[in-house]
């Protein structure tokens, strides 16, 4: 079946078998592997994306249920040669240690801060209840996400 | 880990998707948080879906003088964020798995899944919900008490399509709460209890009270029930009231390696009477 979904502001047209995940569409039909597949089952949020404005986890949504959509991966979140600034606050804060869970944590936390501008630490906690690190570096994650928050125009 | 193969339709209408499932015997598919698992895991392997995500009409909150009607492809997301339901559901839908499952996951694909760990299904039970239900024939409305009838299984028929959910609105001196033990990894309910309780002068003059997550289907607690109704609504009176669920829970209740049928049995007062004290501050 024939798609068009708009990746990173790039429109693709693929034919691809109703079962693709979007995963899999973003990975091995266009190319783009900073989208990681962790645990394959809608609870470590490693392949979170964003679909039309939405912090969505592309392992469980059908490529041809986002037909039509707008999509942004990891690599969709610099512009012009700049990092986001929530990726230079996990670089400056050191928000990772082995970097699998890192694109998964930074598409979520950037949703999180752009619909919380002024969000707490608590509200970070609750929020990355879908987002799974298995370095147990929490600690500085959450530091990068205030950091982020901050530069993002809200935060502490 | 892709599911099996299936064919896929999207329908554009509630008319176009029964016809649609009828010709090649085909599964509805909403935002396919459950759907889309089960199949990963070969637990359900349909040879068509019949994608109804896109029928407009089928989604968002509509409050209609003492009701509120809630399409089938709401998301947990929007009744998260509702100030127009009563106050159980926001409270549950902020409790369903996280943030991104929230933004894809409906009410319709949760109810018509019928999990019996899930948390509206309780909710639903307790606030005296009906479940809208069109088929070929025709469209009919089934109450919460009588649509989940055990395991994964429910009235609904394989010809019809649940399209919303009808709540009370709120309603001055009567309060709703949710209160569940969760599964700490994946937020599934052990034991789930949602109250609606009607107060005047301190003393309580209707009481729906539902349990789930240890039965195979949600169901009312009767006997909590008729020991809050006349009473003054004290802690001491909460919970005396609540431990009459022990004597309703029957042989049905489950056990698996999160949690023994013991343990379940003995959190079910627990988690009731924090439902309904918490209703209670809220009527």
């Amino acid at each position: 079946m024939k798609v068009s979904i708009t990746v990173n502001g790039k429109a693709y047209t693929k034919d691809v078998e109703p079962r693709t995940l979007l995963t899999d569409f973003v990975r091995e039909h266009i190319g783009l592997t900073g989208t990681n597949i962790g645990c394959d089952t809608s609870q470590c949020g490693a392949c979170t994306v964003h679909m039309d404005g939405m912090a969505v986890k592309a392992c469980t949504v059908l490529a041809v249920q986002a037909d039509g959509s707008d999509v942004t991966t990891i690599e969709g979140l610099a512009s012009g040669g700049e990092l986001h600034p929530m990726q230079n606050a996990f670089w400056n804060e050191h928000g990772l240690q082995c970097g699998y869970c890192t694109p998964g944590m930074i598409m979520s936390s950037v949703k999180l801060v752009e619909n919380n501008p002024d969000i707490t630490e608590d509200e970070i906690r609750h929020g990355l209840e879908g987002n799974i690190c298995r370095c147990t570096g929490y600690q500085n994650i959450i530091r990068s996400i205030q950091a982020g928050a901050a530069a993002m125009g809200g935060g502490d | 880990m892709y599911p099996p193969k299936f064919d896929y339709h999207r329908a554009g209408s509630v008319e176009e998707a029964l016809a649609m499932r009828k010709e090649h015997d085909g599964k509805f598919l909403a935002g396919g948080h459950s759907l889309i698992p089960v199949m990963k895991l070969r637990l359900a392997d349909p040879g068509c879906l019949v994608d109804i995500s896109r029928i407009d009409n089928l989604k968002g909150i509509c409050p209609d003088g003492d009701t509120v009607k809630i399409g089938a492809l709401t998301t947990h997301a929007m009744v998260a964020s509702s100030g127009e339901v009563p106050e159980a559901l926001p409270e549950a839908a902020k409790m369903i798995g996280d943030p991104m499952v929230r933004n894809r996951g409906t009410v319709g694909g949760n109810v018509a899944h019928a999990d019996p760990a899930s948390d509206l299904p309780t909710v639903l039970t307790a606030l005296g919900a009906s479940m809208q239900i069109t088929g070929e024939d025709g469209s009919r409305s089934v109450g919460a008490d009588d649509f989940f009838t055990d395991l994964f299984e429910t009235v609904l028929g394989e010809d019809e399509l649940l399209t919303g959910v009808t709540v009370p609105a709120k309603t001055a001196g009567t309060g709703t709460a949710y209160a569940k033990l969760p599964n700490p990894a994946s937020r599934y309910a052990i034991v789930g209890a949602a109250a609606s309780i009607s107060v005047a002068d301190g003393k309580c003059t209707a009481a729906s009270v539902a349990i789930g997550g240890l039965l195979p289907a949600t169901t009312r607690a009767n006997a909590v029930e008729a020991a809050l109704v006349g009473q003054e609504m004290t802690d001491a009176n909460i919970k005396a009231a609540a431990a009459a669920i022990a004597d309703s829970l029957g042989d049905d209740v489950m056990g698996d390696i999160h949690a023994s049928a013991d343990y379940r049995k003995a959190m079910a007062p627990v988690m009731i009477a924090r439902a309904v004290k918490t209703a209670v501050g809220r009527a």
